[in-house]
């Protein structure tokens, strides 16, 4: 499956008018390696779909986790992931470089 | 976001419209532009994101604001319905390219051969001045045949496509060069003519070829190294 910007948007939309829970999240600034650049997409559901990426893998699930609170409360959330996060390495992020990440309900 | 906003964002791409999702980062308000009214720092940050196609992170009264260029998809336009443009067409999807097949010769552009892709069958000059190619257009004769690949050429080399290149062993090239001299490009626009096409990983299959070939077109896009590698001379 092809996953181009427009496709996540799409899949994001078409979650939503399923009825389906639904949180982007948006790699907003980067700092030294890291896979996925600004403007890269992750589409979530409150049911565990996911569509797109923030990074080869490494944040995905700590960003789901924030995402769930987001659709929860409705309030957006920026997040910070890097070296010298704690959180980093707690969920690995083995590139060594830092992304921020916005994070938002499909309202 | 809201699904109004995420809606006319889709309705833009449909449209093909360059447009830069506006945000600010502090409490998630959006708005896009051109539609939105935006004060002027974030207006010419839009502008800057979209031409450069980048990202860009803005501080504006005391929030960050970050700028999302949503530009219309760069375009493949392959002159020929060959079997290597039957392999090319689904490589260069996935990477973001609207692909359009250029080819008179019905028997070969069907939609059987490229189902779902856009097929003009009119003769390559007027296809090509139709499609009028820009900076976000790559093009790639694949006919083998001057009567179709020139006319193609002759407008592309007049236009800012980022990539055109031309399948033909080297001897076949030196010859084209020689009658697209004659119609009057000088060595510099010659120049740009990617030839034998693709990058050099001893493509035999189809499949090889057009992986050769939108790995360079990818290459020429962002600037790398092997895009832009010296060719061997051409042979007299």
């Amino acid at each position: 499956m092809s996953e181009t910007s427009e496709d996540i948007l799409a899949t994001a939309a078409a979650w939503r008018a399923a009825g389906e829970e639904v949180a982007l999240a948006t790699v907003v600034q980067t700092w030294g390696s890291s896979p996925r650049p600004p403007g890269s997409r992750l589409a979530m559901t409150a049911s565990g779909k996911l569509a797109g990426s923030v990074s080869g893998g490494c944040i995905e699930g700590a960003v789901a986790d924030a995402a769930k609170q987001t659709m929860a409360s409705g309030t957006p959330q920026v997040l910070d992931f890097g070296v010298t996060d704690e959180r980093a390495w707690e969920v690995g992020l083995a590139c060594g470089g830092k992304v921020k990440v916005f994070v938002e309900k499909l309202a | 976001m809201k699904a109004e906003l995420l809606a006319r964002l889709q309705a833009a791409q449909a449209a093909k419209q360059p447009v830069a999702l506006v945000t600010r980062l502090t409490d998630g308000l959006q708005l896009l532009w051109p539609q939105d009214e935006a004060p002027a720092p974030l207006v010419e940050a839009a502008r800057t994101a979209l031409q450069e196609d980048a990202a860009q992170n803005v501080d504006y009264e005391g929030a960050a604001w970050f700028i999302h260029p949503h530009n219309p998809p760069l375009r493949l336009i392959i002159v020929g319905a060959v079997h290597i443009a039957q392999a090319l067409v689904p490589m260069a999807q996935p990477l973001g390219f609207a692909v359009t097949v250029v080819d008179p010769r019905r028997a070969w552009a069907t939609a059987d051969r490229f189902p779902g892709i856009t097929l003009i069958h009119e003769w390559t000059d007027d296809a090509m001045a139709a499609l009028a190619p820009d900076s976000r257009t790559a093009v790639v004769t694949l006919t083998h045949d001057p009567k179709l690949d020139d006319p193609a050429l002759d407008v592309s080399l007049k236009s800012a496509a980022f990539y055109i290149g031309a399948l033909g062993s080297r001897r076949t090239h030196a010859k084209r060069v020689a009658r697209l001299t004659e119609m009057g490009h000088g060595a510099e626009a010659l120049a740009r003519i990617k030839s034998p096409v693709g990058l050099d990983i001893e493509a035999v299959t189809a499949a090889e070829i057009g992986l050769s070939i939108i790995a360079e077109i990818v290459a020429v896009r962002r600037g790398a190294a092997l895009g832009t590698r010296a060719r061997q001379p051409v042979a007299a």
